[in-house]
Protein backbone atom coordinates (compact mmCIF):
# COMPACT_ATOMS: atom_id res chain seq x y z
CA UNK A 1 0.00 0.00 0.00
CA UNK A 2 3.15 2.22 0.70
CA UNK A 3 6.16 2.03 -2.45
CA UNK A 4 9.45 3.80 -1.96
CA UNK A 5 10.81 3.19 -5.23
CA UNK A 6 14.40 4.68 -5.79
CA UNK A 7 13.00 7.85 -3.33
CA UNK A 8 15.80 10.60 -2.88
CA UNK A 9 15.56 13.81 -1.78
CA UNK A 10 17.80 16.38 -1.47
CA UNK A 11 17.42 19.42 0.61
CA UNK A 12 18.02 23.37 -0.90
CA UNK A 13 20.86 23.56 1.37
CA UNK A 14 22.75 20.18 -0.37
CA UNK A 15 21.96 18.09 2.21
CA UNK A 16 21.12 14.74 1.16
CA UNK A 17 17.78 13.32 3.51
CA UNK A 18 17.50 10.22 1.42
CA UNK A 19 19.10 7.93 0.01
CA UNK A 20 17.63 5.53 -3.31
CA UNK A 21 15.10 4.49 -0.61
CA UNK A 22 13.39 1.24 -1.93
CA UNK A 23 10.41 0.18 0.71
CA UNK A 24 7.26 -1.50 0.42
CA UNK A 25 4.98 -1.25 3.47
CA UNK A 26 1.45 -3.51 3.41
CA UNK A 27 -1.53 -2.33 4.52
CA UNK A 28 -2.05 -2.66 8.55
CA UNK A 29 1.27 -3.37 9.39
CA UNK A 30 2.85 -1.67 12.37
CA UNK A 31 6.29 -0.28 11.53
CA UNK A 32 9.57 1.90 13.61
CA UNK A 33 11.81 2.85 11.80
CA UNK A 34 14.71 3.87 13.65
CA UNK A 35 18.23 5.48 13.42
CA UNK A 36 20.28 8.16 15.02
CA UNK A 37 19.03 12.10 14.63
CA UNK A 38 19.73 13.12 11.42
CA UNK A 39 19.61 9.80 9.71
CA UNK A 40 16.35 10.78 7.54
CA UNK A 41 13.81 9.44 9.71
CA UNK A 42 11.54 12.44 9.86
CA UNK A 43 12.52 13.09 6.21
CA UNK A 44 11.19 9.54 5.34
CA UNK A 45 8.00 10.07 7.02
CA UNK A 46 7.01 13.17 6.22
CA UNK A 47 7.97 12.01 2.07
CA UNK A 48 4.52 10.07 2.42
CA UNK A 49 2.43 12.82 3.40
CA UNK A 50 4.14 15.07 1.27
CA UNK A 51 5.15 17.55 4.09
CA UNK A 52 8.27 17.14 2.39
CA UNK A 53 8.90 16.99 -1.66
CA UNK A 54 11.04 13.81 -2.73
CA UNK A 55 13.47 15.31 -5.31
CA UNK A 56 13.92 11.81 -7.53
CA UNK A 57 12.07 8.21 -7.67
CA UNK A 58 8.55 7.81 -6.80
CA UNK A 59 6.17 7.18 -3.97
CA UNK A 60 3.07 4.81 -4.46
CA UNK A 61 -0.05 5.75 -1.69
CA UNK A 62 -2.87 3.58 -2.31
CA UNK A 63 -1.62 3.09 -5.83
CA UNK A 64 -0.82 6.43 -6.69
CA UNK A 65 2.56 8.19 -7.34
CA UNK A 66 1.98 10.81 -5.12
CA UNK A 67 5.47 12.72 -5.99
CA UNK A 68 3.56 15.49 -8.27
CA UNK A 69 0.28 15.71 -6.55
CA UNK A 70 -1.00 19.50 -6.54
CA UNK A 71 -3.61 21.56 -4.08
CA UNK A 72 -6.88 19.52 -4.24
CA UNK A 73 -5.02 15.97 -4.65
CA UNK A 74 -2.31 16.36 -1.97
CA UNK A 75 -5.23 17.38 0.23
CA UNK A 76 -7.03 14.61 -0.74
CA UNK A 77 -4.21 12.63 -0.34
CA UNK A 78 -3.34 13.87 3.83
CA UNK A 79 -7.06 13.55 4.44
CA UNK A 80 -6.15 9.73 3.75
CA UNK A 81 -2.79 10.01 5.98
CA UNK A 82 -2.98 11.00 9.30
CA UNK A 83 -0.33 12.60 11.35
CA UNK A 84 1.22 12.45 14.95
CA UNK A 85 4.30 15.33 16.39
CA UNK A 86 6.28 15.01 18.93
CA UNK A 87 4.86 18.44 20.24
CA UNK A 88 1.35 17.16 19.97
CA UNK A 89 0.45 20.41 17.71
CA UNK A 90 -2.66 20.61 19.36
CA UNK A 91 -3.96 23.79 20.14
CA UNK A 92 -3.85 24.73 23.97
CA UNK A 93 -6.68 27.26 24.10
CA UNK A 94 -8.95 25.52 22.17
CA UNK A 95 -11.03 22.91 24.33
CA UNK A 96 -10.02 18.70 23.87
CA UNK A 97 -13.56 18.08 21.99
CA UNK A 98 -12.77 20.91 19.71
CA UNK A 99 -8.65 20.16 18.49
CA UNK A 100 -10.14 16.55 18.08
CA UNK A 101 -13.07 17.88 15.71
CA UNK A 102 -10.04 19.41 13.68
CA UNK A 103 -9.36 16.37 12.55
CA UNK A 104 -12.65 16.08 10.19
CA UNK A 105 -11.41 19.48 8.01
CA UNK A 106 -10.27 17.60 4.77
CA UNK A 107 -13.77 15.38 5.38
CA UNK A 108 -15.65 19.33 6.02
CA UNK A 109 -16.49 21.43 3.68
CA UNK A 110 -15.12 24.84 4.38
CA UNK A 111 -18.05 26.77 4.61
CA UNK A 112 -19.42 24.38 6.82
CA UNK A 113 -16.14 24.12 9.16
CA UNK A 114 -15.50 27.88 8.88
CA UNK A 115 -18.77 28.08 10.79
CA UNK A 116 -18.11 25.13 12.93
CA UNK A 117 -20.92 23.10 12.17
CA UNK A 118 -19.95 19.95 12.51
CA UNK A 119 -22.35 16.89 11.53
CA UNK A 120 -23.58 15.14 14.56
CA UNK A 121 -22.48 12.08 13.15
CA UNK A 122 -18.59 13.74 13.40
CA UNK A 123 -19.17 14.92 17.22
CA UNK A 124 -20.40 11.53 18.14
CA UNK A 125 -16.88 10.11 16.21
CA UNK A 126 -14.82 12.71 18.33
CA UNK A 127 -16.39 11.72 21.64
CA UNK A 128 -16.29 8.22 21.02
CA UNK A 129 -12.06 8.45 20.05
CA UNK A 130 -11.46 10.38 23.26
CA UNK A 131 -13.30 7.60 25.23
CA UNK A 132 -11.01 5.03 23.24
CA UNK A 133 -7.99 6.96 24.27
CA UNK A 134 -9.15 7.50 27.84
CA UNK A 135 -9.77 11.10 28.25
CA UNK A 136 -13.59 11.36 27.52
CA UNK A 137 -14.07 13.30 30.24
CA UNK A 138 -12.27 15.91 29.86
CA UNK A 139 -13.62 16.88 26.39
CA UNK A 140 -14.71 19.93 27.63
CA UNK A 141 -11.64 21.46 29.28
CA UNK A 142 -9.04 23.31 27.88
CA UNK A 143 -6.34 21.26 26.22
CA UNK A 144 -3.77 23.56 28.02
CA UNK A 145 -5.25 22.36 31.53
CA UNK A 146 -4.24 18.39 30.65
CA UNK A 147 -0.89 16.68 31.23
CA UNK A 148 1.21 15.69 28.15
CA UNK A 149 0.62 12.41 28.21
CA UNK A 150 -3.04 13.31 27.85
CA UNK A 151 -2.00 16.06 24.93
CA UNK A 152 -0.78 13.60 22.94
CA UNK A 153 -4.02 11.27 23.69
CA UNK A 154 -5.71 14.63 22.15
CA UNK A 155 -3.97 14.41 19.23
CA UNK A 156 -4.38 10.38 18.98
CA UNK A 157 -8.29 11.21 19.27
CA UNK A 158 -7.60 13.69 16.65
CA UNK A 159 -5.94 11.78 13.89
CA UNK A 160 -8.59 8.64 14.45
CA UNK A 161 -11.37 11.21 14.03
CA UNK A 162 -9.81 12.18 11.02
CA UNK A 163 -10.30 8.37 9.70
CA UNK A 164 -7.25 7.72 7.57
CA UNK A 165 -5.68 4.70 6.20
CA UNK A 166 -2.10 5.43 7.68
CA UNK A 167 -0.98 6.94 10.72
CA UNK A 168 2.26 8.57 10.65
CA UNK A 169 3.71 9.66 14.00
CA UNK A 170 7.10 11.60 13.80
CA UNK A 171 8.70 10.78 17.74
CA UNK A 172 5.37 10.74 19.23
CA UNK A 173 6.70 10.33 22.90
CA UNK A 174 10.10 12.33 22.97
CA UNK A 175 8.41 14.61 25.07
CA UNK A 176 7.05 12.49 27.36
CA UNK A 177 8.73 10.36 30.57
CA UNK A 178 9.21 6.68 30.18
CA UNK A 179 6.22 5.26 31.94
CA UNK A 180 3.86 7.60 29.97
CA UNK A 181 5.87 6.57 26.97
CA UNK A 182 4.99 3.35 27.41
CA UNK A 183 1.39 4.35 28.30
CA UNK A 184 0.56 6.13 25.09
CA UNK A 185 2.67 3.83 23.13
CA UNK A 186 0.39 0.85 24.30
CA UNK A 187 -2.65 3.23 23.37
CA UNK A 188 -1.41 3.88 19.94
CA UNK A 189 -0.52 0.34 18.93
CA UNK A 190 -3.94 -0.74 20.83
CA UNK A 191 -6.25 1.78 18.49
CA UNK A 192 -4.09 1.09 15.18
CA UNK A 193 -4.74 -2.45 15.77
CA UNK A 194 -8.37 -2.19 15.79
CA UNK A 195 -8.93 -0.28 13.09
CA UNK A 196 -6.51 -2.09 11.12
CA UNK A 197 -4.71 1.19 10.27
CA UNK A 198 -0.98 0.65 8.52
CA UNK A 199 1.21 2.76 11.09
CA UNK A 200 4.41 4.11 11.00
CA UNK A 201 6.54 5.43 14.06
CA UNK A 202 9.62 7.37 14.17
CA UNK A 203 11.70 6.31 17.66
CA UNK A 204 14.84 6.73 18.61
CA UNK A 205 15.26 3.95 21.58
CA UNK A 206 16.07 1.05 20.77
CA UNK A 207 14.31 -0.83 23.81
CA UNK A 208 10.69 0.90 22.58
CA UNK A 209 11.06 -0.01 19.05
CA UNK A 210 11.50 -4.16 19.82
CA UNK A 211 8.56 -3.97 22.33
CA UNK A 212 5.62 -2.50 19.94
CA UNK A 213 7.10 -2.96 16.33
CA UNK A 214 6.04 -5.51 14.12
CA UNK A 215 8.69 -4.59 11.78
CA UNK A 216 11.78 -2.30 12.02
CA UNK A 217 13.66 -0.36 9.47
CA UNK A 218 16.81 1.11 10.13
CA UNK A 219 18.10 3.84 8.95
CA UNK A 220 21.40 5.35 8.66
CA UNK A 221 22.76 8.87 6.69
CA UNK A 222 19.79 9.05 4.92
CA UNK A 223 20.45 5.48 3.44
CA UNK A 224 18.29 2.31 4.56
CA UNK A 225 20.75 -0.22 6.39
CA UNK A 226 17.86 -2.73 7.58
CA UNK A 227 14.47 -3.89 7.05
CA UNK A 228 12.69 -6.73 8.66
CA UNK A 229 10.34 -8.40 11.30
CA UNK A 230 11.81 -8.49 14.75
CA UNK A 231 12.54 -11.83 15.37
CA UNK A 232 15.27 -11.28 12.90
CA UNK A 233 16.80 -8.62 14.66
CA UNK A 234 19.67 -8.74 16.71
CA UNK A 235 22.15 -7.16 19.01
CA UNK A 236 24.15 -6.33 15.88
CA UNK A 237 21.99 -5.33 13.81
CA UNK A 238 21.45 -1.67 16.12
CA UNK A 239 25.10 -1.18 16.09
CA UNK A 240 24.84 -1.28 12.36
CA UNK A 241 22.08 0.86 12.09
CA UNK A 242 23.63 3.49 14.61
CA UNK A 243 26.75 2.57 13.30
CA UNK A 244 28.57 2.88 16.84
CA UNK A 245 28.18 0.96 19.97
CA UNK A 246 24.76 0.96 21.83
CA UNK A 247 25.13 3.16 24.67
CA UNK A 248 22.66 3.53 27.98
CA UNK A 249 21.41 6.90 26.08
CA UNK A 250 19.64 4.81 23.60
CA UNK A 251 17.75 3.33 25.47
CA UNK A 252 14.11 4.27 27.25
CA UNK A 253 13.54 1.69 30.18
CA UNK A 254 11.02 -0.17 30.96
CA UNK A 255 7.77 1.38 32.72
CA UNK A 256 9.21 1.26 36.79
CA UNK A 257 13.14 0.14 36.40
CA UNK A 258 13.84 2.78 33.95
CA UNK A 259 18.13 2.29 34.60
CA UNK A 260 18.45 -1.29 34.45
CA UNK A 261 18.12 -2.77 31.14
CA UNK A 262 20.70 -4.65 29.20
CA UNK A 263 20.49 -4.87 25.56
CA UNK A 264 20.97 -8.34 25.18
CA UNK A 265 17.06 -9.03 27.25
CA UNK A 266 15.31 -6.51 24.91
CA UNK A 267 16.89 -7.89 21.95
CA UNK A 268 16.04 -11.70 22.95
CA UNK B 1 42.77 22.48 43.24
CA UNK B 2 46.18 23.59 42.47
CA UNK B 3 45.80 23.80 38.72
CA UNK B 4 43.04 25.70 39.16
CA UNK B 5 44.91 28.40 41.54
CA UNK B 6 47.05 28.38 38.51
CA UNK B 7 44.98 29.22 36.30
CA UNK B 8 43.39 32.15 38.23
CA UNK B 9 47.17 33.68 38.75
CA UNK B 10 47.97 33.34 35.11
CA UNK B 11 44.44 35.49 34.34
CA UNK B 12 45.62 37.66 37.02
CA UNK B 13 48.99 38.47 35.27
CA UNK B 14 47.74 38.61 31.04
CA UNK B 15 46.42 42.17 31.50
CA UNK B 16 46.07 43.84 35.03
CA UNK B 17 43.07 45.79 35.68
CA UNK B 18 39.89 43.64 33.34
CA UNK B 19 37.06 45.99 31.98
CA UNK B 20 33.51 44.82 31.50
CA UNK B 21 33.09 47.08 28.75
CA UNK B 22 35.53 46.88 25.57
CA UNK B 23 37.12 50.41 24.65
CA UNK B 24 35.55 50.43 21.42
CA UNK B 25 32.51 50.06 23.11
CA UNK B 26 33.38 53.26 25.62
CA UNK B 27 34.36 55.34 22.42
CA UNK B 28 30.96 54.68 20.55
CA UNK B 29 28.67 55.62 23.71
CA UNK B 30 30.76 58.62 24.23
CA UNK B 31 30.47 60.13 20.64
CA UNK B 32 26.32 58.91 20.48
CA UNK B 33 25.97 60.79 23.36
CA UNK B 34 28.16 63.64 22.47
CA UNK B 35 26.12 64.03 19.05
CA UNK B 36 22.62 64.08 21.08
CA UNK B 37 24.06 66.63 23.75
CA UNK B 38 24.98 68.67 20.25
CA UNK B 39 21.48 68.43 19.34
CA UNK B 40 19.64 69.36 21.91
CA UNK B 41 21.91 72.65 22.12
CA UNK B 42 21.19 73.62 18.65
CA UNK B 43 17.33 73.11 18.77
CA UNK B 44 17.82 75.33 21.71
CA UNK B 45 19.50 78.60 20.00
CA UNK B 46 17.60 77.43 16.12
CA UNK B 47 14.19 78.21 18.15
CA UNK B 48 15.44 80.29 20.92
CA UNK B 49 13.18 78.50 23.43
CA UNK B 50 14.81 77.49 26.27
CA UNK B 51 14.47 75.55 29.90
CA UNK B 52 14.34 78.90 31.58
CA UNK B 53 11.36 80.50 29.41
CA UNK B 54 9.47 77.71 30.05
CA UNK B 55 9.70 78.06 33.68
CA UNK B 56 8.86 80.78 32.92
CA UNK B 57 6.10 80.21 31.51
CA UNK B 58 4.11 78.37 34.05
CA UNK B 59 2.78 81.53 35.51
CA UNK B 60 1.20 82.05 32.79
CA UNK B 61 -0.32 78.66 32.69
CA UNK B 62 -0.96 79.23 36.52
CA UNK B 63 -2.79 82.38 36.18
CA UNK B 64 -4.94 81.03 33.44
CA UNK B 65 -5.87 77.83 35.03
CA UNK B 66 -6.32 80.15 37.89
CA UNK B 67 -8.10 83.64 36.90
CA UNK B 68 -9.74 81.79 33.69
CA UNK B 69 -10.76 78.25 33.48
CA UNK B 70 -11.96 78.67 37.31
CA UNK B 71 -14.75 77.65 38.54
CA UNK B 72 -16.37 75.82 35.69
CA UNK B 73 -19.75 76.62 34.53
CA UNK B 74 -21.44 73.25 35.75
CA UNK B 75 -24.74 74.54 34.53
CA UNK B 76 -23.48 74.27 31.00
CA UNK B 77 -23.08 70.22 31.43
CA UNK B 78 -26.67 70.05 30.01
CA UNK B 79 -24.99 71.34 26.68
CA UNK B 80 -22.04 68.86 26.78
CA UNK B 81 -23.12 65.44 27.29
CA UNK B 82 -25.35 65.19 23.88
CA UNK B 83 -21.92 66.03 21.32
CA UNK B 84 -20.02 63.87 24.17
CA UNK B 85 -22.50 60.96 23.36
CA UNK B 86 -21.69 61.75 19.45
CA UNK B 87 -17.88 61.37 20.28
CA UNK B 88 -18.90 58.20 21.56
CA UNK B 89 -20.77 56.67 19.10
CA UNK B 90 -18.23 58.53 16.30
CA UNK B 91 -15.48 56.54 18.70
CA UNK B 92 -17.72 53.38 18.78
CA UNK B 93 -18.45 52.81 14.97
CA UNK B 94 -14.97 53.65 13.76
CA UNK B 95 -13.49 51.02 16.19
CA UNK B 96 -15.90 48.30 14.94
CA UNK B 97 -15.69 49.25 11.53
CA UNK B 98 -11.59 49.53 11.76
CA UNK B 99 -11.50 46.51 13.87
CA UNK B 100 -14.00 44.34 11.57
CA UNK B 101 -11.55 45.44 8.49
CA UNK B 102 -8.61 44.99 10.05
CA UNK B 103 -9.00 41.09 10.86
CA UNK B 104 -8.49 39.61 7.51
CA UNK B 105 -6.30 42.23 6.59
CA UNK B 106 -4.00 41.09 9.47
CA UNK B 107 -4.01 37.47 8.25
CA UNK B 108 -2.46 39.05 4.16
CA UNK B 109 0.51 40.99 6.35
CA UNK B 110 1.68 38.29 8.22
CA UNK B 111 3.94 36.32 7.03
CA UNK B 112 3.70 33.27 8.37
CA UNK B 113 0.15 32.77 6.53
CA UNK B 114 0.88 34.80 3.39
CA UNK B 115 3.22 33.12 1.54
CA UNK B 116 2.97 35.18 -1.31
CA UNK B 117 5.84 37.94 -0.89
CA UNK B 118 4.95 40.69 -2.56
CA UNK B 119 1.62 40.52 -1.32
CA UNK B 120 2.50 39.98 2.29
CA UNK B 121 5.12 43.42 1.37
CA UNK B 122 2.35 45.43 -0.26
CA UNK B 123 0.00 45.36 3.07
CA UNK B 124 2.72 45.94 5.56
CA UNK B 125 3.74 48.86 3.21
CA UNK B 126 0.44 49.84 3.51
CA UNK B 127 -0.17 49.56 7.36
CA UNK B 128 3.26 51.60 8.00
CA UNK B 129 1.85 54.06 5.39
CA UNK B 130 -1.35 54.79 7.35
CA UNK B 131 -0.06 54.71 10.59
CA UNK B 132 2.33 57.41 9.92
CA UNK B 133 -0.52 59.97 9.08
CA UNK B 134 -1.60 61.75 11.92
CA UNK B 135 -5.58 61.34 12.57
CA UNK B 136 -6.45 64.87 11.93
CA UNK B 137 -4.68 65.03 8.65
CA UNK B 138 -7.62 62.01 7.97
CA UNK B 139 -10.12 63.48 9.41
CA UNK B 140 -9.03 66.41 7.29
CA UNK B 141 -9.17 64.43 3.88
CA UNK B 142 -12.69 62.91 4.94
CA UNK B 143 -13.95 66.44 5.40
CA UNK B 144 -12.88 67.48 2.19
CA UNK B 145 -14.27 63.89 0.72
CA UNK B 146 -17.69 63.62 2.37
CA UNK B 147 -18.44 66.72 4.09
CA UNK B 148 -18.33 68.39 7.49
CA UNK B 149 -20.02 66.16 10.31
CA UNK B 150 -19.71 62.25 12.41
CA UNK B 151 -19.60 59.95 8.79
CA UNK B 152 -15.93 61.90 8.29
CA UNK B 153 -15.04 61.31 11.89
CA UNK B 154 -16.57 57.64 11.71
CA UNK B 155 -14.50 57.07 8.44
CA UNK B 156 -11.09 58.71 9.57
CA UNK B 157 -11.18 56.23 12.75
CA UNK B 158 -11.62 53.31 10.72
CA UNK B 159 -8.66 54.35 9.20
CA UNK B 160 -6.74 54.51 12.00
CA UNK B 161 -7.86 51.50 13.80
CA UNK B 162 -7.06 49.25 10.72
CA UNK B 163 -3.19 50.48 11.07
CA UNK B 164 -3.31 50.08 14.88
CA UNK B 165 -4.71 46.74 14.93
CA UNK B 166 -3.50 45.73 11.52
CA UNK B 167 0.12 46.32 12.85
CA UNK B 168 -0.43 44.98 15.99
CA UNK B 169 -2.16 41.31 14.88
CA UNK B 170 -0.51 40.76 12.12
CA UNK B 171 2.98 40.68 14.70
CA UNK B 172 0.73 38.30 16.61
CA UNK B 173 0.07 36.29 14.37
CA UNK B 174 3.78 35.91 13.30
CA UNK B 175 4.57 34.79 16.35
CA UNK B 176 2.28 32.12 17.17
CA UNK B 177 3.09 28.70 17.67
CA UNK B 178 3.36 27.13 14.40
CA UNK B 179 2.77 23.64 15.17
CA UNK B 180 -0.83 23.87 15.13
CA UNK B 181 -0.87 24.90 11.47
CA UNK B 182 1.28 22.24 10.45
CA UNK B 183 -1.21 19.72 11.89
CA UNK B 184 -4.18 21.15 10.13
CA UNK B 185 -2.01 21.00 6.82
CA UNK B 186 -1.14 17.56 7.74
CA UNK B 187 -4.46 16.60 8.04
CA UNK B 188 -5.61 17.98 4.50
CA UNK B 189 -7.26 21.06 5.39
CA UNK B 190 -6.94 24.05 3.61
CA UNK B 191 -5.85 27.63 4.23
CA UNK B 192 -9.22 29.18 5.31
CA UNK B 193 -9.44 25.71 7.57
CA UNK B 194 -5.98 26.93 9.02
CA UNK B 195 -6.33 30.24 9.79
CA UNK B 196 -9.99 29.24 11.53
CA UNK B 197 -8.69 26.39 13.48
CA UNK B 198 -5.16 27.14 14.11
CA UNK B 199 -4.23 30.61 14.13
CA UNK B 200 -7.45 32.60 15.04
CA UNK B 201 -8.03 30.65 18.32
CA UNK B 202 -4.04 31.50 19.07
CA UNK B 203 -5.14 35.57 18.62
CA UNK B 204 -8.34 35.57 19.30
CA UNK B 205 -7.60 37.22 22.98
CA UNK B 206 -4.65 40.02 21.58
CA UNK B 207 -7.39 40.72 18.54
CA UNK B 208 -9.78 41.39 21.31
CA UNK B 209 -7.48 43.35 23.63
CA UNK B 210 -6.25 45.39 20.75
CA UNK B 211 -9.93 46.26 19.72
CA UNK B 212 -10.23 47.35 22.83
CA UNK B 213 -6.81 48.96 22.72
CA UNK B 214 -8.01 50.99 20.01
CA UNK B 215 -11.18 52.21 21.62
CA UNK B 216 -9.22 54.28 23.91
CA UNK B 217 -7.28 55.37 21.88
CA UNK B 218 -10.16 56.31 19.15
CA UNK B 219 -12.05 58.11 21.95
CA UNK B 220 -9.59 60.51 22.84
CA UNK B 221 -8.96 61.13 18.63
CA UNK B 222 -12.29 61.81 18.11
CA UNK B 223 -12.34 64.97 20.63
CA UNK B 224 -9.47 66.62 18.51
CA UNK B 225 -11.50 65.34 15.05
CA UNK B 226 -13.94 67.78 16.18
CA UNK B 227 -11.96 70.62 15.55
CA UNK B 228 -11.62 69.87 12.27
CA UNK B 229 -15.23 69.52 11.77
CA UNK B 230 -15.29 66.26 12.10
CA UNK B 231 -18.40 65.92 14.43
CA UNK B 232 -18.52 65.72 18.36
CA UNK B 233 -17.07 67.59 21.38
CA UNK B 234 -14.32 68.71 19.45
CA UNK B 235 -17.07 71.04 17.66
CA UNK B 236 -18.31 73.18 20.73
CA UNK B 237 -15.07 72.82 22.39
CA UNK B 238 -13.28 74.89 19.50
CA UNK B 239 -16.68 77.33 19.62
CA UNK B 240 -16.28 77.87 23.38
CA UNK B 241 -12.68 78.89 22.97
CA UNK B 242 -12.90 81.01 20.36
CA UNK B 243 -15.65 82.95 22.55
CA UNK B 244 -13.50 82.94 24.86
CA UNK B 245 -15.84 81.49 27.41
CA UNK B 246 -13.44 79.76 29.48
CA UNK B 247 -15.65 78.81 32.51
CA UNK B 248 -17.47 76.64 29.77
CA UNK B 249 -14.53 75.12 28.09
CA UNK B 250 -13.37 74.22 31.69
CA UNK B 251 -16.60 72.09 31.75
CA UNK B 252 -16.15 70.34 28.51
CA UNK B 253 -12.39 69.71 29.52
CA UNK B 254 -13.45 68.59 32.95
CA UNK B 255 -16.64 66.25 31.52
CA UNK B 256 -13.87 64.78 28.73
CA UNK B 257 -11.24 63.87 31.35
CA UNK B 258 -13.62 62.13 33.80
CA UNK B 259 -15.06 60.30 30.51
CA UNK B 260 -11.94 59.21 29.19
CA UNK B 261 -10.62 57.87 32.98
CA UNK B 262 -13.48 55.80 33.36
CA UNK B 263 -12.87 54.42 29.77
CA UNK B 264 -9.63 53.93 30.28
CA UNK B 265 -10.00 51.99 33.49
CA UNK B 266 -12.98 49.61 32.29
CA UNK B 267 -10.96 48.61 29.23
CA UNK B 268 -7.54 48.01 30.82
CA UNK B 269 -9.13 45.79 33.33
CA UNK B 270 -11.14 44.25 30.88
CA UNK B 271 -7.62 43.54 28.69
CA UNK B 272 -5.95 42.36 31.91
CA UNK B 273 -8.50 39.81 32.18
CA UNK B 274 -7.78 38.33 28.58
CA UNK B 275 -4.51 37.11 29.83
Amino acid sequence: MIEFKDVSLVYPNGFKGLKNINLKIEKGEFVVIVGMSGAGKSTLIRSINRMVQPTSGQLIVNGRDITNLKDRQLRGLRTNVGMIFQSYNIVKRMSVLRNVLAGRLGHTGTLRSILGWFPQSDLQLAMRNLERVGIDSKAYQRASNLSGGQQQRISIARVLTQEPAVILADEPVASLDPPTSHKVMKDLKKVSKEDGLTTIVNLHFIDMAMEYADRIIGLRDGELVFDGPISEVTPETFVEIYGRPIKEDDLLGKDDEPEEVDLEDVVK
Amino acid sequence: MSSNKSANENNGKRSGRISLTSTVLKVKMLLIIAVVVTLYILAVIATDSNPIRVIEGFEHIWNFVKDDLFPPNLDYFTRVWEPLLETWNIAIFGTTFGALLALPVSFLAAGNITTNKYLYRIFRFIFNIIRTVPEVILAVLFVALVGIGDVSGILALTVLTVGIIGKLLSESIESIDPGPIEAIQASGGNKLQVIRYAVLPQVLPQYVSYTLYSLEINVKASVILGFVGAGGIGIILRQQLAMFNYDRVATIILTIFIVVTIIDFISNRVRERLE
